[in-house]
């Protein structure tokens, strides 16, 4: 008879047959056996965080700049609350990850005991599946398919709720090799009848579009896209999640499209006759005013491997299902197997015009202000990084000037909350940056309201020397905020200013980092110089920005694609 | 689905965060105890009808989904009917159940209990057909469908 383990033993040995390296978690009363085991071993290493939210965001960025499964580890009641909003922010951004939660013992469940919350039904909408384990035997197979289920198909969260007294009890300890479920078969291979007419189209394509997103990067695809793009000649845009699916420095790329996307981006998707979209799910901050984007006659096709994500907002003409890497190898060989080659001509003819839209230099700022632009402090960031950094964002005006001047060539390395758009997400989402990638250099873009929605962590970034370099954007405004109540409110910046603001130097100083000061545009560049050789400290840049620049061009809310507000 | 505790809940969570109308839903264990079986009536564009069919084949504990209505079906409610039965009303409302091939499954001298079955249309004519202040009480089950001929949902 095989040795009885206790249900703690058993997650813990769970992690290690997935070769879990970090978990993030905080503990409490519900999982004190999980961390009692977690302390007997060294294979699992456990982050301490300073609030669960933070927990979850850092497993999180562990997960995006590594496509491995980001582990959090949560107490009952207000450990799980507290987590939401992390696990929303994954949720609608895809991104596998397992959060493993403790509950009161299940004889107590229901009767409001000490630290009960409903955790299943609580998350239930922000997960891809959670589970409540009220049986032991139950438990390995139970962690088996939640890996299962958050790292295939369309990631995300999957929770597991564990009881107290079920990770005290005992039992033999098998792990299965695999699972299968009979009600969760995701596709890869897509039809190739589907494959064929999209060939087609493109082929008889005259202003052709290739519009990509999150999938790209979820599914590992960049270089193939790469291939795939290069080898067509057409113009490729990415959105927001789909930052780095294609190298933003090559000339065939031309910008991020959307709310906050580049003039040519938005005119080449409004004005293409042929649109390619692969893993982007046409969200409303993307395609603006869909009634607006019919005005333009084009064919669609649709690349996902969620079938709830094609035809959701926009009609498409070839739905194909499947993931990504998978189809597009299939649609490489059809290319190069058929003779025919795409309209030369009319693809000149089409990169004139697109090559007339870049020429508004959509993106174009004082560069001779006095203050610091925001946007300078990123060209710069770009420049003294050499372009390879990871860059974590928070979400605002500062978020939209990262992506838009940071170029990004390689996957995995922009890393933001686009869905939910959650402010506190940039700081440990670096952490877990940073744990996946020891030796890679992590910057935190920011803004002086974001920051301070998980300020906390910089001490865990002092407990486990992590060197990140903050870039705080500070413009004494919840910036994004005040140019909505600019633009469409009649200058009335209700609430959008930030009054006593703490001093960020002496802030970073007292967690045990560096802070820096920078107030004047020709300043930038030697202190992101000097903060970047600290190679082994975490850097808090406060850079005192100009409070009245805006994020341009601007797709108004309810506005068309092609109705851009621009400088 | 997956005979599961949850899987329901997530159903109706389902529909109600994503603003789709439930008209009726029944669900109960099948001859396998291991799948519970759903019939789920609800209204919607062609859209959005398509939407909710993907939504619902996103739910892990759903093992499979049909649109009844694509196909010939038989669809099926039951119906449970107290009504106020006293003289020469009683004559009448038995005469009524025996048209709609009701039974009257309970019997007080005040009252008659009356089982029906049908299309929600057949019982929504059964309560056209009666007095309304002589309805003491209803109880409807929501339908249940299946398919026609060889049409079947197995797994
Ligand atoms: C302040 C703010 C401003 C914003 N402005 C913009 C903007 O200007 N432009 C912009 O683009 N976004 C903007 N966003 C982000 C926006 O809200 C959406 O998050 C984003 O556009 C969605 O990106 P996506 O379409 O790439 O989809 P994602 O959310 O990344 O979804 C990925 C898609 O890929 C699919 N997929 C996953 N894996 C695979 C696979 N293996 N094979 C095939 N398919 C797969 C999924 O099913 C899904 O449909 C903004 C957000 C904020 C907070
Ligand atoms: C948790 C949360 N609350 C509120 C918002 C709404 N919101 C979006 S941007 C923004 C302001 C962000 O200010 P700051 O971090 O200073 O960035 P800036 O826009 O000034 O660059 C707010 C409040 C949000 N996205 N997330
Ligand atoms: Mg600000």
């Amino acid at each position: 008879m095989s040795t009885e383990l206790t249900g703690a033993e058993i997650t813990v040995r769970c992690l290690q047959k997935e070769g879990v390296d970090h978990i993030f978690g905080y503990p409490g009363g519900a999982v004190l056996y999980i961390y009692d085991e977690l302390f007997k071993q060294d294979k699992v290493k456990h982050v301490l965080v300073r609030h669960e939210q933070a927990a979850v965001h850092a497993a999180d960025g562990y997960a995006r700049s590594s496509n491995r499964v980001g582990v959090a580890l949560v107490t009952s009641g207000p450990g799980v609350t507290n987590a939401v909003t992390g696990i929303a922010t994954a949720y609608m951004d895809s991104i596998p990850l397992v959060i493993i939660s403790g509950q009161v013992p299940t004889h107590a469940i229901g009767l409001d005991a000490f630290q009960e919350v409903d955790t299943v039904g609580i998350t239930r909408p922000c997960v891809k599946h959670n589970f409540l384990v009220k049986d032991i035997t139950e438990l390995a197979t139970t962690i088996k398919k939640a890996f299962y289920i958050a790292s295939t198909g369309r990631p995300g969260p999957v929770l597991v709720d564990i009881p107290k007294d079920v990770s005290q009890q005992k039992t033999a300890f098998v792990y299965p090799e695999r699972v299968s479920m009979r009600s969760y078969n995701p596709v890869t291979k897509g039809h190739s009848g589907q494959i064929k007419k999209a060939v087609q189209l493109i082929l008889g394509a005259k202003r052709p579009m290739i519009y990509t997103g999150g999938g790209v990067i979820l599914s590992d695809a960049a270089a193939r896209l790469t291939d795939v793009v290069r080898m067509l000649g057409f113009p490729c845009t990415n959105t927001l999640m789909g930052l780095g699916g294609y190298p933003a420095t090559d000339k065939q790329f031309v910008g991020m499209l959307g709310m906050h996307g580049t003039y040519e981006a938005n005119m080449a998707m409004q004005h293409c006759d042929v649109l390619v979209a692969i893993g982007a799910r046409f969200d409303d901050r993307v395609i603006g005013n869909p009634k607006h984007f019919y005005n333009e006659d084009r064919k669609i096709i649709h690349i996902d491997i969620d079938p709830s994500s094609i035809s959701k907002r926009v009609k498409v003409d070839v739905p194909i299902v499947g993931s990504i890497p998978d189809v597009l190898d299939e649609l490489i060989k059809l290319l190069k197997a058929g003779k025919e080659q795409p309209d030369q001509a009319a693809l000149d003819a089409w990169w004139t015009q697109i090559d007339l839209w870049r020429a508004r230099d959509c993106l174009k700022y004082d560069r001779a202000s006095p203050i610091i632009k925001p946007q300078m402090v990123i060209e710069k960031l770009y420049e003294v990084t050499g372009g390879n950094a990871f860059i974590t964002s928070d979400v605002g005006q500062h978020q939209m000037w990262a992506a838009q001047f940071y170029k990004f060539d390689l996957p995995r390395r922009w890393i933001n909350s686009g869905g939910l758009g959650t402010m506190g997400f940039g700081l440990p989402a670096a952490m877990g940056v940073q744990f996946a990638n020891p030796e890679g250099t992590v910057a935190c873009v920011t803004g002086e309201a974001s920051i301070q929605m998980c300020i906390q962590e910089l001490s865990t970034c002092k407990q486990y020397n992590l060197p990140l370099k903050i870039v705080n954007l500070n413009n004494r405004y919840m910036g994004m905020v005040r140019q909505w109540q600019e633009f469409f409110h009649g200058n009335r910046y209700a609430e959008s200013y930030m009054d006593a603001l703490p001093n960020f130097v002496k802030l970073a100083e007292s967690y045990g980092h560096v802070g820096m000061k920078i107030e004047q545009p020709g300043d930038i560049e030697d202190a992101l110089k000097e903060a970047f050789k600290l190679k082994d400290r975490l850097v808090f840049m406060d850079f005192i920005t100009d409070q009245t620049e805006n994020v341009f061009p601007m797709v108004p809310g309810g506005k068309g694609l092609s109705e851009m507000i621009l400088v | 689905m997956e005979n599961e505790a949850g899987a329901l809940s997530r159903v109706a969570g389902l529909f109600s965060s994503r603003g789709y109308n439930i008209e009726s839903l029944t669900v109960a264990a099948t001859e396998d105890p291991t799948l519970s079986r759903m019939t789920l009536v609800t209204a919607g564009s062609d859209d959005v009808v398509e939407q909710i069919t993907k939504q619902l084949n996103k739910l892990i504990e759903v093992v499979k989904v049909v649109d009844l209505s694509d196909g010939d079906h038989i669809e099926r409610e039951l119906m449970l009917i107290k009504m106020r039965a006293v003289g020469k009303d009683r004559e009448e409302i038995k005469r009524m159940a025996d048209i709609f091939r009701g039974r009257i499954i309970d019997v007080t001298d005040k009252s008659y209990t009356i089982e029906l079955t049908g299309t929600g249309s057949k019982l929504d004519a059964f309560l056209e057909a009666m007095e309304r202040s002589a309805i003491l009480e209803t109880v409807r089950t929501g339908a249940s469908g299946i398919g026609r001929g060889e049409r079947i949902l197995k797994i």
